[in-house]
C-alpha cells in the first residue's frame, strides 16, 4: 500500500540546538577543567581540602623544600662536668635550631614529621587506589553479571565484611613478622575493599537498567567491553568517592596500628613517632609537641581526604550545596513581590 | 455512569460563573534563581478561572506549565522564586501569605492532583490511612466521620469502598489516579488543580479518567484547571483552553473557538502536529527547531525564530495579548484586530 | 502483501512472491513471578504469528500488558522465546549461537529503545555508539570511512551538519535529537529491520512527527523494513503499512492500517479507536463506560482474554480461546463473534 507522504521534500531539519557550550573538542575540554577550578575556588570545603591536601603532597614528593635534619641524627645537650658522655638534647619547647623540640632520644621531631609524611601519603594513596580498583571490578562485575557470578562475589564480599578486621590484622601482622609500609598496604587493602565493593554494587544495580547498556549489549559488545567502557565511565563521581574514603581509612587505619606498635617501629611515619612518644612517656616527660604534632597531622590529613568528598559531592549535586545565610535571605525577599508580606517559610533551604 | 450523587453542601452554580472569578492570576512570573544563570519559567501570565469552570493548559516541555500550576497552589520552593504578580484566589492574595495562613486553603478550598499517582501516595500507608493524616490535618477528628466520608469520595470515583484497605501499589494504575482524585475531594473544593493526571495510564482508561472528571466537575461544581501536553485529550471536556509556549501565554479562548480556529502560528503548527486517526493522510511537518533557553530569552516574541510566519518587527519586540474574536492571542499577525 | 498462520491447521497462507523478511510463528515468552513459596507464570506473550516483509513498516499497538514490548525484545535476542519459533531470512533464530552469528543478526535487526534520556551514555560523545556499532558491523570499513559513514547516517536522520552533531555530548541535543541518534546508530548497521520499541512516546507532540518522518524516509530511501511497537494508534496510522492489535498477550487483529482502522472487526480494537483522542472528530461516549484495564494475565485459563470487558461475549468466549482468522483478505482477527459473523455474511 502506498504510503502518500513524500519524504525528501518537507522534511523538517533536525536544527541543533543552541549548546552550552561552542567550539570543538579541545575548547570543550579546556572550558570543562575551567569550570572545575571555578567549581573548586567557589566551595570552601573543597578549597580547604585542595591546599592541605596539595601542602603535604608536597612536602611528601620535595621533602628537601622544606629545611630539616635526618630523623635519625642525635644532638647532644650541653656537657656537664660530672657526666661520662654527653647526654642527648632532650628539649620540650620549640627553639631556632628545633621547631618542635626533640624527643627523648635527641631526635629532632618536626624532621621526623616531615620525612614520615611520605609514608603516610604513600600508604594512604597506593590503599586507597588498590582498595577502589578491586571493589570496582568485583561490585560492577557482580552487579552486571547478576545470576550465579553474583551469587559467588557476593560471598566472597560478605566473607570478609564479617570478619573483624583488627583481630584480623593483627594475626596477619604477627605472622608475616616484619610490617613495613608495603605490609600495612597489603593488609588493608585485603581486608578494605569488601565495604567499598558492596557500595559500588549497589549503585552498578541501579545503573544496569539504564538503556543505554541494553543498547550496547544488542549491539554486539561483549560483557567486559560494556562493564569496563559503558558502565564504570558513569560512575566516575561514586568512584572518586570511594577512592577519597579508603584514603582517609588508610591514613587512620595505617597510624593506629602503627600506634599500637604492628608496624616497623624503625620506620619513620606520623604513626611509628606517635607510638615511640607513647610507648616512652613523652606526655610525662613533658614533651607535649613530640605526642601532639605527629596525631595533628594524622587528623589534618585525614580532614583533607574527607573534606574533599563533601566537596566533590557538593559540586556534582547542586542540591546537597550548603545554602549561606546571605543567599537565602536575598533568595526569600524575591519570593514575596510587591506589597506581600514576607513568608518566612520560604527562606527553607534546598 | 454509576456513582452516588454527592450532596453539593455549598450549591455552587454549575458551570456558569457567576459573581467575579475564583482565581484572578494577573502578571505572574516564576525565575529559577541558579547560581550560573537566572531562567525565566514563567513571564507575565495572566487568567482567569471562574467557579465551575474547567481550563486547560497546554504546552510543550519547558513551556512553563507546571511551574506555573505549582506557583498558583504556591508549593515552589528554592531556587524557584514568585518574582512578581499576584495569585488571586477568593478575593485574596495567595502570593505573601505564610505558611499557617495557606493551609487554611489548602485542600479545604483547593486542592492539587499530582502527575503520578505512585510519587505522590504514600507507598507504605493504606488509602484510608492517607485519606484520615488528611482530614485530620484540616481538624476532622470524629473517626466515623472519616470514615464516612472517605467511603463517600471512593464511591465518587467509581472505587469500591473495600479498597480503602488496600495499600497503592496493590491498585492499578487508573485506581490510583482516581483515588487521588478522591483524596482531592475530601472538603469538596472549589478549585482543583490537575498536573497531567493521565500521562501515565493507558489510552482507554485515560479516556474514563477525563470523563470521570468531567461528570465530578458537572454534579459536585468544582472549577478544574487541567494541566497537559496533549492537546487532544482535553479537546472535548475543557471549557477554556490556554496554549503557552516559553513562559508565556500564546492564545488563550474558549476550547472549541481555538481547535476549530487556531490563530497564534504555533498553536496551528500543534494543530498540524498531530496526525489524524480518522481524517485523510497527509504528510505532516511538525515545528522544525525547540524552544529558546530560558535563561537567556529572545528579544521580542519567543516563538520568531521558528515561526514560519515571522516578520521583523517580531525579533524586537513582544506582541501584547490581542483579543480577536474572544480569543486571546499574543501575534503581530493580529495587530489591526484582524487576521491577516 | 500479507501472510497469515493459522493455528494448527492448513499452513501458513504464504504470498507467492517473496519470502518474508521476518516470520514469527506460535511465538510464546511466559516469565516466571513470585517466590519460593507461590510460584506463578505470567503469560506476556501467547502464539504469536506474524511476518514482515522487506520495505515495510509494521506497527505493533497494545496498551501496557499487552506483550508489544515482550516480543519486540524476543526478536532482539535479549529473551529467549519460551515456544514457537522466530525466523529471519528463512532461518530459525535458536540456530544462531557462534558470535560471528549474534554479531551478524545483531546488526541486521538492532533495536531503538523509548527513552532518550537514558538510552545513550551521558560521559561520551554521540558519535561513541555509531563509531562502536561501525567497528563491530562493519569491519571492513577504513577509520577514513567509518567516519564518513557517521557523518552520511546522522545526515540521513536530519541531525544537520553532520560532522558537527556527532562532536557533541548528549546533554547538549533535545530529546527528539538523542532519538534520531539511536535511529542513526541502528541505520549505520546496514540493518534489514529496525526494532523501534515506542520511539516517539516520550517526546512532545510537535517532535514526533519529524521522527515518523524519518521512519518513513528510512523505509523508502534505505530500504530498511521497521517493527514500530506504540500505544497510539495515530501515528501507528500515519506511518506504518500493517498494524498489528495485542491485547494482553495475544494478537487480536491483524492487517492492512487503513483496513484495521477503517472497519476494525475486534471489539477492542473498537474500543481502542473510540478511546484516541482526536480533536477533529465529535466525542465518542462508548469507551467512557468501560472502566477495566488490561489485565496481567497469569495461569491463564482457556479463552479470550478481552471477554470480561466486551460487550458482545458469548458463551464460546469463556471456554475456547478465538485463533487468529482472516476475514478479508489480508485481514485476520482472533474473535468467535467476529468470525462467527463473518460466515454467516453478517457484517456488524
Amino acid at each position: 500500500m502506498a504510503m502518500p507522504i513524500s519524504v525528501s521534500s518537507g522534511q523538517p531539519a533536525g536544527l541543533p540546538e543552541p549548546s552550552a557550550l561552542p567550539g570543538p573538542g579541545g575548547a570543550r575540554g579546556r572550558a570543562a577543567r575551567g569550570r572545575l577550578t571555578t567549581a573548586i575556588r567557589r566551595n570552601r570545603k573543597a578549597t580547604a581540602g585542595v591546599i592541605l591536601l596539595a601542602l603535604f603532597t608536597l612536602v611528601a614528593l620535595f621533602p628537601g623544600l622544606v629545611p630539616h635534619y635526618d630523623p635519625t641524627e642525635i644532638f647532644f645537650g650541653a656537657k656537664c662536668p660530672s657526666c661520662y658522655s654527653t647526654p642527648a638534647l632532650v628539649q620540650s619547647a620549640p627553639s631556632a635550631a628545633h621547631w618542635l623540640g626533640t624527643d627523648l632520644e635527641g631526635h629532632d621531631v618536626f624532621s621526623q614529621v616531615v620525612v614520615g609524611t611520605r609514608a603516610v601519603l604513600v600508604l594512604a594513596v597506593v590503599t586507597g587506589l588498590l582498595t577502589t580498583l578491586i571493589a570496582m571490578v568485583v561490585g560492577v562485575a557482580a552487579a552486571y553479571l547478576g545470576g550465579f557470578w553474583d551469587g559467588v562475589l557476593n560471598v566472597v564480599t560478605d566473607m570478609l565484611l564479617v570478619i573483624p578486621l583488627f583481630p584480623l590484622l593483627i594475626v596477619i601482622v604477627k605472622y608475616l613478622g616484619q610490617s613495613g609500609n608495603l605490609v600495612l598496604i597489603l593488609v588493608l587493602t585485603v581486608t578494605g575493599w569488601s565495604y567499598t565493593a558492596r557500595q559500588l554494587r549497589s549503585q552498578a544495580q541501579s545503573l544496569r537498567n539504564r538503556d543505554f547498556l541494553l543498547a550496547a549489549k544488542v549491539r554486539g559488545e561483549r560483557s567486559f567491553y560494556i562493564i569496563m567502557v559503558e558502565m564504570i565511565p558513569t560512575m566516575t563521581s561514586l568512584l572518586l568517592a570511594c577512592f577519597l574514603g579508603n584514603a582517609l581509612y588508610a591514613v587512620l587505619a595505617g597510624s593506629g596500628l602503627q600506634f599500637l606498635g604492628l608496624g616497623d617501629p624503625n620506620m619513620v611515619s606520623w604513626g611509628t613517632t606517635l607510638y615511640w612518644a607513647d610507648s616512652q612517656g613523652a606526655l610525662q616527660s613533658g614533651l607535649y609537641l613530640w605526642e601532639i604534632v605527629p596525631g595533628l597531622c594524622i587528623a589534618l590529613l585525614g580532614a583533607a581526604f574527607a573534606l574533599l568528598n563533601y566537596a566533590f559531592d557538593e559540586i556534582s549535586n547542586p542540591a546537597l550545596r550548603p545554602l549561606r545565610a546571605k543567599k537565602a535571605r536575598r533568595q526569600a525577599a524575591l519570593a514575596a513581590p510587591i506589597g506581600g508580606r514576607l513568608a518566612s517559610d520560604d527562606a527553607r533551604a534546598s | 455512569m454509576t456513582h452516588a450523587l454527592a450532596d453539593d453542601p455549598r450549591g455552587l452554580a454549575r458551570s456558569h460563573p457567576s459573581h467575579g472569578p475564583l482565581l484572578e492570576v494577573r502578571d505572574l512570573s516564576v525565575e529559577y534563581l541558579l547560581e550560573q544563570a537566572v531562567i525565566n519559567a514563567v513571564d507575565h501570565v495572566s487568567l482567569d478561572v471562574g467557579a465551575g469552570e474547567f481550563l486547560a493548559i497546554v504546552g510543550e516541555s519547558g513551556c512553563g506549565k507546571s511551574t506555573l500550576l505549582f506557583a498558583i497552589a504556591r508549593l515552589l520552593y528554592p531556587p524557584a522564586a514568585i518574582t512578581g504578580g499576584s495569585v488571586t484566589f477568593q478575593g485574596r492574595n495567595l502570593v505573601g501569605l505564610t505558611e499557617t495562613d495557606l493551609s487554611a486553603v489548602r485542600w479545604k478550598d483547593m486542592s492539587v492532583v499530582m502527575q503520578s499517582a505512585m510519587n505522590a501516595l504514600n507507598p507504605v500507608l493504606s488509602v484510608a490511612a492517607q485519606f484520615r493524616d488528611a482530614m485530620r490535618a484540616h481538624g476532622v477528628t470524629s473517626k466515623q466521620e472519616i470514615d464516612k466520608r472517605s467511603a463517600e469520595v471512593l464511591r465518587m470515583v467509581g472505587i469500591d469502598p473495600v479498597h480503602l484497605k488496600s495499600y497503592p501499589h496493590q491498585l492499578s494504575g487508573g485506581m490510583r489516579q482516581r483515588a487521588m482524585i478522591a483524596m482531592a475531594m475530601l472538603f469538596t473544593p472549589e478549585l482543583i488543580i490537575m498536573d497531567e493526571p493521565t500521562s501515565a495510564l493507558d489510552v482507554v482508561a485515560q479516556r474514563s479518567l477525563m470523563a470521570q472528571i468531567k461528570e465530578l466537575q458537572r454534579t459536585l461544581g468544582f472549577a478544574v484547571i487541567f494541566v497537559t501536553h496533549d492537546m487532544s485529550l482535553v479537546s472535548h471536556f475543557s471549557d477554556r483552553l490556554m496554549v503557552m509556549y516559553a513562559g508565556q501565554v500564546s492564545e488563550v479562548g474558549r476550547t472549541r473557538q481555538v481547535f476549530d480556529a487556531p490563530k497564534h502560528p504555533y498553536t496551528v503548527g500543534l494543530m498540524d502536529a498531530f496526525p489524524s486517526i480518522r481524517g485523510p493522510r497527509v504528510p505532516l511537518m511538525g515545528i522544525p527547531g525547540s524552544p529558546p533557553d530560558l535563561a537567556r530569552p529572545p528579544e521580542g516574541c519567543r516563538f520568531a525564530p521558528r515561526c514560519p510566519k515571522v516578520m521583523p518587527r517580531c525579533e524586537t519586540s513582544l506582541p501584547p495579548l490581542y483579543q480577536v474574536e474572544g480569543v486571546g492571542v499574543r501575534c503581530f499577525l493580529y495587530d489591526d484586530g484582524g487576521a491577516r | 502483501m500479507t501472510e497469515l498462520s493459522t493455528q494448527p491447521g492448513p499452513g501458513p497462507q504464504a504470498q507467492d512472491d517473496s519470502e518474508p523478511l521476518l516470520r514469527v510463528e506460535r511465538l510464546s515468552r511466559h516469565f516466571k513471578i513470585g517466590n519460593a513459596l507461590s510460584r506463578a507464570t505470567l503469560h506476556a506473550v501467547d502464539d504469536a504469528n506474524f511476518s514482515v516483509y522487506e520495505r515495510q513498516i509494521v506497527a505493533v499497538a497494545g496498551e501496557s500488558g499487552s506483550g508489544k514490548s515482550t516480543v519486540a525484545r524476543v526478536l532482539a535476542k535479549i529473551y529467549k522465546p519460551t515456544s514457537g519459533e522466530v525466523y529471519f531470512q528463512g532461518k530459525p533464530l535458536s540456530a544462531i549461537k557462534s558470535r560471528r552469528d549474534r554479531l551478524r543478526y545483531s546488526g541486521q535487526v538492532p533495536m531503538v529503545f523509548q527513552d532518550p534520556f537514558s538510552s545513550i551514555n551521558p560521559v561520551f560523545r554521540v558519535s561513541h555508539g555509531v563509531m562502536r556499532a561501525l567497528k563491530l558491523h562493519r569491519p571492513e570499513l577504513t577509520k577514513e570511512q567509518r567516519e564518513a559513514e557517521a557523518v552520511r547516517v546522522f545526515d540521513v536522520v536530519g541531525l544537520n551538519p553532520g560532522a558537527e552533531v556527532l562532536q557533541r555530548y548528549p546533554h547538549e541535543l533535545s530529546g527528539g535529537q538523542r532519538q534520531r541518534v539511536g535511529f542513526a546508530q541502528a541505520l549505520a548497521m546496514r540493518p534489514k529491520l529496525i526494532l523501534a520499541d515506542e520511539p516517539v512516546s516520550m517526546l512532545d507532540v510537535s517532535i514526533r512527527i519529524g521522527l515518523l518522518n524519518v521512519m518513513a524516509k528510512l523505509r523508502d530511501t534505505e530500504g530498511v523494513s521497521i517493527l514500530y511497537i506504540t500505544h497510539d494508534l495515530a501515528s501507528a496510522r500515519y506511518v506504518t503499512d500493517r498494524l498489528i492489535i495485542m491485547y494482553a498477550g495475544h494478537i487480536v487483529e491483524t492487517g492492512p492500517v487503513e483496513g484495521v482502522l477503517s472497519t476494525p472487526r475486534h471489539p477492542y480494537t473498537e474500543l481502542l479507536l473510540a478511546a484516541a483522542p482526536d480533536p477533529r472528530a465529535p466525542l465518542n461516549v462508548s469507551s467512557e463506560a468501560d472502566v477495566g484495564e488490561p489485565p496481567r494475565v497469569i495461569d491463564p485459563t482457556p479463552g479470550c482474554r478481552f471477554r470480561w470487558r466486551c460487550p458482545l461475549a458469548i458463551d464460546e468466549c469463556h471456554r475456547i480461546t478465538p485463533p487468529l482468522r482472516e476475514l478479508l483478505p489480508g485481514h485476520g482477527v482472533a474473535c468467535h463473534v467476529a468470525q462467527a459473523g463473518a460466515e454467516t455474511g453478517a457484517f456488524r
